[in-house]
């Protein structure tokens, strides 16, 4: 940005000179601005799997993100230094993601990374991403990433763990719903933790656990593992999986008439997989979520980040997973503006003096040891048609679990020196 | 395990039946293919979906069902009919790899055109009205429309089976499958058997799609899966056997329903095991031709 | 196709010729260069290094398939036995990198002995199947001993930082260093199928590609010989997964899955079967591909399917192929 000079009455030849130095130091500092903004951005990482079956939560995330983004550039950035989203497709896949997380880091120099949508790909990214001393932020809930093999002092969780949000689950659940439970498991990682949580929570309301039954991931046909559950007569099925799985089995539990008898609890519940299984499939149901849009009726924060979003984005609401592009990329930049910098070191330092804030859903702290998002859950009844004010009006907020630190397995469980 | 009445097993075995009724439908259209063609179409999986995909569109347009079921099977036909004149034609001449080569990067095509088209989160979709409800059995509820399934790919099997056992086309098929070249000898143009069988077998994957869809919902991934347990029917069946497809895709039906009350994780995996069981001890499958294989 | 070149049917003129004739006859120390000037061509390391162990584990699988005619769709199974045996050495064992990668050779060498064994009973298409099967079953047993291999999760700890060979220090979190270490590893690969190939067996197996009968009338023993083809196959191929175990400090359970079989079918025909560079063409057409449209497009398997299906129908010979037709006649 240089002045325009207007000429002097008496134009000597050193007027000349001081105004071509002048000129000249103008635009020198001019443009070694304009390439120390582009040098030193804070470029965020940003992996998800836009293409595979949750395209859409992920494409929601890359939304949400870009907002967080935005409102921290808007809000000053780090001391003038700004952020920008480097989004990548990480397909779902392991390998995939670990080669996206090392283009980030050795092409673009990515000071953060952050995402995932699944919890085998965030544990390959986590460990990319340790190995080489570069903060991760994992969006998916797990509670492996938490403990102590997986875990390092660059890995951070946003996502909750599943013996968190299920606790929060089951203590509605088993108090309000009966107490003989059958439990649907997939037959996976995420689905065991969640058959963990289920049984540590169970054991201390006194829920007695009737049958399990185990299905392969990407079960299309639940039909024949029905008479089984019909004979066990529980008053609750849990279903602990999770996308087109809970869904093909909350579709058909209906058509088997499994749903005239017993109550139906999901161990997560996604508005995605609400939205492709309709209204009907769903009613009635239970389950756990990290966030919806109503929450707006409780914390001033989730009425601003609704907002925002509508704005944005044509007056839609964020969804669950969504949100979690938000709160993770804006957590780990309002850590890095309290820690003054953006490095690894710095920003575990600044956890460790205590890290609070609240961005989208109320009161979050980050715990030192495992650098745990501490974090309220919502407890969801999804409506029936009937009950629906309006197409996003999908779920009723029934109970919240705040966020609460001693809920949480504590740091010597998961194997950290304290 | 002292609960297991009676009701209980019969019911475990008549899911068995209505899932083997899916497997039975694309494992035929897959092994018609491969008896009378030698295709190995690795993009039956992705026909099933497209079917699926089709009549949900029509369903969509038309409101009626039984309109859509009409025109899957249509639709799909001319789709076949494309893939084999243009694409596959041109590759008989070489080894059987390409065909299968080639079907294999058309899967890929199609699933992807399906997400272009129509999205990748998949559209609801339930059984018409006049099917919707349970029947009791005893104390369990079975949902209607399953034995609508049932009962319907037992009348396709029937009009199948009339077709190949008593019309004048169904014996030239007969023929070529056991021996195409004697059929060209007699003077048949094999090209238009070839379009045909194609189709056909096109159109039985895009109404197992339709009819799968309201139990299993519609993604464009739906067809994956299916392929996969559609060759193995396939193989224990006896490629090129139709008998044998539909004997081996219900009997198969059961097993996983029952593997299903016991162990459940294990229930994709038995599928595989036996077919692997089957290559080794008796690679034609249980009705298939024995030179074929070794 | 024998890269033989026909003088009496060339087009070429004598020049071209030559330099084909002497490529040819070093052609391990060709591939070599070329790949060593891969990463400053190519936009990152992780690709080069991607296009490397692919490109191995589609020569492996090419010995099979392009020289022997056998189409195998279950050839994850020994590129997950090699990654796994290599990862879980590492991770779980605490070994160095080179008995891991000895040891990820060695498992892949018994999953590819026994596999091998059983399907060689078949021929055409049921072969194909037997292959599929039995590598799912792998994948199933793998998947549920959570244990040992991580099951879903995949085998994490596959860390490996430095290296140190007397005075020489490779630094793994180094890309370029890794690749060209890696490079080591592929060189002498790839002079050993130079080698398989040019020996009297090499000759046989391509005998049985092109006519098993007339192979079988001359008195070799087909079971045998189709049966080594396969180990020798599975030993290049574990090797790939070795590598690609200790590049993504990794092993994840679709390195089982049939989708890797496929992978590895397409990138093989892609660049040309029966050739000795083909492989690693259509491993780097096809990682290059997927990598430029993915960015492009969420759709990016409509192009590679397209493209795919346009090879098979026109271009058989693959990429690589095609351009060897050409020069050489």
């Amino acid at each position: 940005m240089t002045e325009t000079i207007l000429a002097a009455p008496r134009f000597s030849r050193r007027t000349a000179l001081q105004v071509g130095a002048g000129g000249i130091a103008l635009g020198m500092s001019a443009w070694r601005s304009a390439a120390q903004a582009q040098i030193s951005s804070i470029k965020v990482g940003f992996p998800v799997p836009l293409t595979g079956p949750y395209g859409s939560e992920a494409a929601d995330q890359v939304r949400c993100a870009q907002l967080a983004i935005e409102d921290f550039n808007r809000t000053g950035g780090l001391k003038g230094r700004l952020a920008e989203l480097l989004v990548r497709d990480d397909k779902l896949n392991p390998a995939e993601a670990v080669t996206r997380t090392l283009e980030l880091i050795e092409k673009d120099r990515a000071d953060l990374i952050v995402g995932s949508l699944s919890g085998a790909v965030q544990l390959a990214v986590n460990e990319a991403c340790k190995a080489r001393g570069v903060t991760y932020n994992a969006l998916s809930l797990s509670d492996r990433i938490n403990e102590a093999t997986d875990f390092s002092p660059t890995t951070y969780h946003e996502g909750m763990a599943p013996y968190f949000s299920v606790g929060a689950l089951g203590r509605y659940v088993f108090a309000n719903m009966g107490k003989k439970v059958a439990y649907l498991i997939a037959d996976y990682e995420f689905g065991y933790e969640m058959r963990r949580a289920f049984q540590v929570v169970g054991d201390q309301m006194g829920a007695q656990a009737v049958l399990d039954v185990k299905h392969p991931l990407g079960m299309q046909d639940f039909s024949s593992l029905f008479p089984k559950i019909l004979n066990a007569k529980p008053d609750i099925l849990c279903l602990l999986n999770f996308g087109r799985d809970q869904l093909n089995a909350l579709k058909q539990a209906g058509e088997f008439g499994l749903k005239d008898r017993m109550k139906i609890v999901v161990g997560a519940l996604s508005s995605t997989q609400r939205i492709a299984g309709g209204a009907d499939a769903y009613s009635d149901v239970i389950g756990a979520s990290n966030y919806y849009w109503a929450a707006e009726d409780r914390y001033p924060s989730s009425k601003a980040f609704n907002a925002a979003y509508a704005a944005k984005y044509s007056g839609a609401v964020p969804s669950d997973y969504g949100s979690y592009g938000y709160g993770g990329v804006r957590s780990m930049l309002e850590l890095a503006r309290k820690a003054g910098s953006v490095e690894a070191s710095a920003l575990t330092a600044a956890v460790g003096s205590g890290f609070m804030f609240d961005l989208y859903k109320g009161p979050q702290t980050i715990r030192a040891c495992d650098h745990q998002s501490v974090q309220a859950v919502f407890i969801l009844r999804s409506k029936a048609e009937a009950q629906m004010k309006s197409p996003k009006d999908t779920f009723e907020i029934v109970t919240v679990a705040e966020s609460d630190e001693s809920k949480l397995r504590t740091c010597a469980e998961l194997g950290h020196k304290t | 395990m002292a609960d297991i009445s009676f009701g209980l097993i019969a019911l475990q075995v008549l899911t068995g039946l209505a899932l083997g009724c899916i497997f039975v439908l694309v494992a035929t259209g897959l092994t018609l293919i491969f008896g009378m063609l030698n295709v190995v179409n690795f993009a039956h999986g992705a026909f099933y979906a497209a079917g699926a995909y089709i009549g949900v569109f029509a369903f969509g347009y038309t409101g009626n069902f039984w309109i859509s079921l009409v025109v899957v099977p249509v639709v799909m036909a001319v789709l076949g009919m494309f893939t084999e004149r243009y694409l596959l034609r041109p590759l008989y001449g070489r080894d059987m790899s390409y065909p299968l080569l080639l079907t294999f990067g058309l899967g890929y095509v199609v699933i992807e055109l399906i997400r272009i088209l129509f999205g990748t989160d998949g559209i609801p979709f339930s059984a018409p009205a006049a099917l919707k409800g349970s029947m009791f059995l005893g104390d369990f509820s079975f949902p209607r429309y399953r034995l609508f399934v049932m009962g319907f790919t037992a009348v396709m099997l029937v009009g199948l089976w009339l077709f190949i056992e008593k019309t004048p086309f169904g014996l030239i098929v007969r023929a070529g499958a056991r021996d195409a070249e004697i059929v060209k000898v007699l003077g048949i143009d094999t090209s238009k058997v070839w379009l045909l069988i194609f189709a056909l077998g096109t159109a039985i994957a895009g109404i197992a799609g339709f009819l799968a869809a309201p139990m299993r919902g519609v993604i464009p991934e739906m067809g994956v899966t299916v392929l996969i347990e559609a060759f193995v029917i396939t193989v224990i069946g006896g490629m090129g056997s139709l008998p044998g497809a539909i004997i081996a895709g219900l009997l198969m039906g059961v097993v996983v329903s029952i593997t299903s009350y016991f162990a459940a994780d294990f229930s994709s995996i038995v599928m595989f095991a036996i077919m692997a069981v089957i290559l080794i001890v008796r690679p034609q499958g249980l009705l298939g031709r024995p030179e074929a294989a070794r | 196709m024998p890269e033989a070149v026909q003088i009496a049917n060339s087009r070429s003129g004598s020049a071209t010729l030559a330099v084909a004739h002497s490529i040819e006859k070093h052609r391990v120390a060709a591939v070599v260069m070329v790949l060593a000037i891969l990463p400053v061509v190519l936009p990152y390391p992780a690709l080069a290094i991607n296009i490397l162990i692919f490109g191995l584990f589609a020569t492996g699988f090419n010995l099979l398939f392009g020289y022997t005619g056998l189409l195998s769709l279950g050839h994850a199974a020994l590129f997950g036995a090699g990654a796994y045996g290599c990862g879980i050495a590492i991770a779980k064992l605490g070994l160095d990198l080179f008995s891991a990668v000895l040891c990820g050779v060695a498992l892949a060498l018994l999953v590819s002995a026994v596999i091998g064994a059983l399907a060689i009973r078949t021929r055409g298409v049921y072969f194909g199947m037997v292959t599929l099967a039995l590598a799912q079953c792998l994948y199933f047993i793998f998947y549920q001993w959570v244990s040992v291999t991580g099951g879903e999760s995949g085998l994490r700890g596959v860390s490996v930082k430095r290296i140190d060979l007397g005075p020489l220090h490779v630094d793994l979190l180094n890309p370029m260093q890794k690749y060209y270490f890696f490079l080591l590893f592929v060189a002498v690969a790839l002079a050993g199928i130079s080698r398989i190939l040019r020996s009297p067996f090499g000759a046989v197996i391509e005998g049985i590609r092109e006519n098993e009968n007339r192979a079988r009338a001359s008195g070799y023993s087909l079971d045998v010989m189709k049966w080594m083809s396969f180990v020798l196959s599975g030993a290049f191929c574990g090797l790939a997964g070795a590598l690609n175990a200790i590049h993504l400090g990794i092993v994840s359970i679709e390195t089982l899955f049939y989708t890797t079989s496929g992978t590895v079918v397409m990138m093989t025909l892609l660049g040309g079967m029966g050739t000795f560079f083909g492989p690693f063409v259509g491993a780097a057409l096809f990682l290059a591909l997927e990598d430029i449209a993915s960015n492009w497009t969420t759709h990016w398997q409509l192009v590679a399917g397209l493209i795919f299906i346009a090879c098979v129908r026109f271009f058989p010979k693959g990429v690589w192929g095609s351009v060897l037709a050409r020069t050489v006649g």
